[in-house]
C-alpha cells in the first residue's frame, strides 16, 4: 500500500531568491489591500491638511513676524509632508494585531522562510502605501509657495519612503507586543503623536528650551524630518538669516549633523528596529 | 520500527513525547507511528493534548522531552525540511478576507518557492477538488465558513505536502458540511500520495480513518483500527425508553448489576451480546419498558471504555470553561 518514493515535491531547499519571493508577496499583499481601500488615502491625508491650511493659516499671521519673511505655511510644508507618511506607515506596521486576530499572521509564520523577509516585505509594503499616499499632499506644494521641482520632488519621495520604512517597523515592534487588536490604535496615538510634536515637524529647532532640544534631538524622526525639509529650502529664495531660524539644521554640540548623516541615523534606526521585530515575532509563535 | 531508517520510512513518528506548561502537563509521554499513505485520526476530548502533539509535529511549538520526526526530518533541528514537507490546516482560520481566494493561494505559493512554471496549474487542481473555481476571483470575506475551510484544505494541499495535518477540519461547520469536508479528505488519498493527521472530537468522524489513536489527559489511552477499537470493546450498546426512567437505572443496578445512564432521553447501558440479553429484561426489570435499540458498539462507546467518561461529558465540561480548555489545549 504505501511506497517510499514521493509525489511532486515542489517546494525547493532554502535560497536567497525563495526569501526574496516571500518579501515581494508580502509586499505585493499590503499592495493589493491598499489598492482595494481608497477610502484609506481620503481619511488618512484629512488630518495633514488640516494641521498645513488651518493651523498654518490660522497661525501664519501670528508668527508672520518671527519668519523674516517666509510664508509660514512653506515652512509648514515639510513637516506636513512627514506627517502624512507617519500615521499611515506606522498604521501598516501595526496592522499585525490584526494580521493575527483573523490568522493570517500564522500562515506567514509557519511558512518555511525566515521571519526577517516577511517583516521586510511588511516595511517595504508600509513604505510603499504611505509613500504613494504623500503624493497628495505633494502636488499642493504650489499652493504654499513651494515650486513644482522635479528632482526635488523625487528627493523628497526618496526620504519619505526611508521615513516610513523606519515608522513600519517601529509599528511592528509594537504590534509585536500588543494582542488586542482594541488597544492597538490608542498605542499608535501615544507613541505616534510624541513623535511627530518632538521632530520638529511643526516648529523649528532654534531658540527651543533646553529640554525640549534634548528630546528632539534623542527622537530619531528628527532626522527623518529635517533633510526632508533642507530639500524643500534649499529651492525657496530665503535670506541666510530667516533660514538660520527656520532650518537651523541638526546640531551636535558644536558639531553640525550633514544631511547624509541625518540619513544615516534613520538607515541605522529602521535596521535596528526592524531587527527588534524579527527577535520578537519569533518569540511570540 | 526504526525512525531514521530511509524505505519503509513512517510518515510521523513520535517517541517519549512530553510538553509541560508551567506545572501542567498537555502532553504526558505519547508514542506513536504513522505509516505513509494513511489517514491518521488522533481523537479526545478538548483539553486533552491534541492540539499541542500538532503544534510540536508541525514545529510551531517546542517538547519538553522526547522526539519527533515527521516525513524523515526532525521537528526539533530540522524545522525548515519539515515545514517544507507538511501542510497545515488549524482549527482557527488563517485566511485573509481581503484577497481573492485565488490570492490566497498564490499567497501561500509563494512563501512556500513553488514552482512557478506549474503553480497556476496546480492552484486550479486544488480549488477544483474542493469546488471552488469558480469562486476563484471572489474576496475570501464574502464565502461561508464551509467554503474557507474548504479553501484552507486546498491551500494546504498547495506545495504537494507529503503530510497534511488538520487540526479539526469540521469544528463549528454543520453537518453537511462536515461530511463533505470528509469526502474531500477521503479522495485526497486518490489524487495525492499523501499521508493524513486529523484530530477531532466527533466520534463519528473519527470512522473515516484508517487508524484512529484515542488521547486522554496527555496519554494515549488506544491505538488501532475503528473496527479493532469497537470489536475489543465486545459489548454492545442498550438503549430503552420505560415508565420511570430513574427506577429503570436503579432496577438494572441491583437485578443485572449493570451501570446505566441517561443519554439523549433514553436509559442507556453496555452489555455483552445485547439481542440476547432482552428477553431476560423484559423478564425481571419490573417497570413497563415503551421501546428497545440494540446496537454494535460506536467509537463513543471505545472512548467510554477506555477513559472512563463519555466524550460528550468531557466535552461538556471543556464548554462550560472554554479558558481553562483554552490554557489546557494550547
Amino acid at each position: 500500500m504505501t511506497q517510499a518514493t514521493i509525489a511532486r515535491v515542489v517546494v525547493p531547499k532554502p535560497s536567497l531568491a525563495h526569501e526574496v519571493r516571500a518579501t515581494l508577496v508580502v509586499w505585493e499583499r499590503e499592495m493589493i489591500r491598499f489598492q482595494r481601500d481608497p477610502a484609506r488615502v481620503v481619511s488618512s491625508v484629512v488630518q495633514p491638511l488640516l494641521f498645513l491650511f488651518v493651523l498654518g493659516g490660522g497661525l501664519g499671521a501670528l508668527v508672520q513676524a518671527g519668519t523674516g519673511g517666509v510664508d509660514f505655511l512653506s515652512f509648514l510644508f515639510p513637516g506636513v509632508l512627514a506627517m502624512s507618511v507617519l500615521f499611515t506607515a506606522a498604521f501598516a506596521g501595526i496592522s499585525m494585531v490584526w494580521d493575527r486576530e483573523f490568522g493570517f499572521l500564522r500562515e506567514m509564520l509557519v511558512a518555511p522562510i525566515s521571519t526577517t523577509s516577511i517583516l521586510l516585505g511588511k516595511c517595504l509594503g508600509g513604505a510603499s502605501v504611505a509613500t504613494i499616499q504623500s503624493v497628495v499632499v505633494l502636488v499642493l506644494a504650489g499652493l504654499v509657495g513651494v515650486p513644482y521641482d522635479i528632482p526635488m520632488m523625487l528627493e523628497l519621495l526618496a526620504l519619505l519612503f526611508l521615513m516610513s520604512f523606519m515608522i513600519t517597523a517601529l509599528g511592528l515592534v509594537l504590534a509585536s507586543r500588543v494582542k488586542q487588536v482594541q488597544s492597538a490604535m490608542p498605542l499608535v496615538q501615544m507613541i505616534i503623536t510624541p513623535l511627530m510634536f518632538l521632530s520638529g515637524a511643526l516648529f523649528p529647532l532654534s531658540r527651543l528650551p533646553g529640554w525640549l532640544t534634548v528630546v528632539t534631538h534623542l527622537n530619531p524622526m528628527t532626522y527623518a524630518v529635517e533633510p526632508v525639509r533642507a530639500v524643500v529650502f534649499a529651492r525657496l529664495t530665503i535670506s541666510p538669516e530667516a533660514r538660520a531660524i527656520l532650518d537651523p539644521g541638526i546640531w551636535w554640540g558644536s558639531y553640525q549633523v550633514p544631511v547624509w548623516m541625518q540619513v544615516g541615523v534613520v538607515i541605522v534606526s529602521a535596521a535596528i528596529l526592524l531587527f527588534a521585530a524579527v527577535k520578537l515575532f519569533a518569540r511570540t509563535e | 520500527m526504526d525512525g531514521s531508517s530511509m524505505g519503509a520510512e513512517a510518515a510521523v513518528e513520535v517517541r517519549g513525547l512530553v510538553k509541560r506548561f508551567k506545572a501542567v502537563e498537555a502532553v504526558n509521554g505519547i508514542d506513536l507511528s504513522v505509516r505513509t499513505g494513511e489517514t491518521f485520526g488522533f481523537l479526545g476530548p478538548n483539553g486533552a493534548g491534541k492540539s499541542t502533539t500538532i503544534k510540536i509535529l508541525c514545529t510551531l511549538v517546542d517538547a519538553t522531552e522526547g522526539s519527533a520526526r515527521v516525513a524523515g526530518f526532525d521537528v526539533a533541528t530540522e524545522r525548515d525540511a519539515v515545514r517544507r514537507s507538511i501542510g497545515l490546516v488549524f482549527q482557527e482560520p488563517t485566511l485573509d478576507g481581503y484577497l481573492s481566494a485565488d490570492q490566497n493561494l498564490r499567497f501561500h505559493g509563494e512563501l512556500y518557492g513553488v514552482d512557478r512554471s506549474t503553480a497556476v496549474a496546480r492552484r486550479k487542481e486544488v480549488l477544483d477538488m474542493v469546488g471552488l473555481y469558480e469562486r476563484k476571483d471572489d474576496l475570501v470575506q464574502t464565502f461561508s465558513g464551509g467554503m474557507r475551510r474548504r479553501l484552507e484544505i486546498a491551500r494546504g494541499l498547495l506545495h504537494s505536502p507529503k503530510v497534511l495535518f488538520l487540526d479539526e477540519p469540521t469544528i463549528g461547520l454543520d453537518p453537511q458540511t462536515r461530511a463533505s469536508i470528509w469526502q474531500y479528505i477521503s479522495e485526497l488519498h486518490r489524487r495525492e500520495e499523501i499521508t493524513v493527521f486529523v484530530t477531532t472530537h466527533y466520534m463519528e468522524e473519527a470512522e473515516n480513518c484508517d487508524r484512529i489513536a484515542i488521547i486522554d489527559q496527555g496519554k494515549i489511552v488506544a491505538l488501532d483500527t475503528p473496527a479493532a477499537l469497537k470489536a475489543g470493546i465486545g459489548k454492545d450498546r442498550v438503549q430503552i425508553a420505560t415508565a420511570d426512567d430513574a427506577a429503570a437505572i436503579v432496577a438494572l443496578k441491583d437485578r443485572f448489576e449493570l451501570e446505566a445512564r441517561m443519554v439523549e432521553g433514553l436509559v442507556t447501558f453496555s452489555v455483552a451480546d445485547g439481542a440476547a440479553f432482552v428477553p431476560h429484561l423484559f423478564e425481571k426489570l419490573g417497570i413497563a419498558i415503551r421501546s428497545v435499540a440494540v446496537n454494535r458498539p460506536s467509537l463513543d462507546d471505545v472512548f467510554l471504555n477506555f477513559t472512563g467518561t463519555s466524550l460528550r461529558d468531557a466535552e461538556a465540561k471543556g464548554r462550560f470553561n472554554p479558558m481553562a480548555a483554552a490554557s489546557r489545549g494550547r
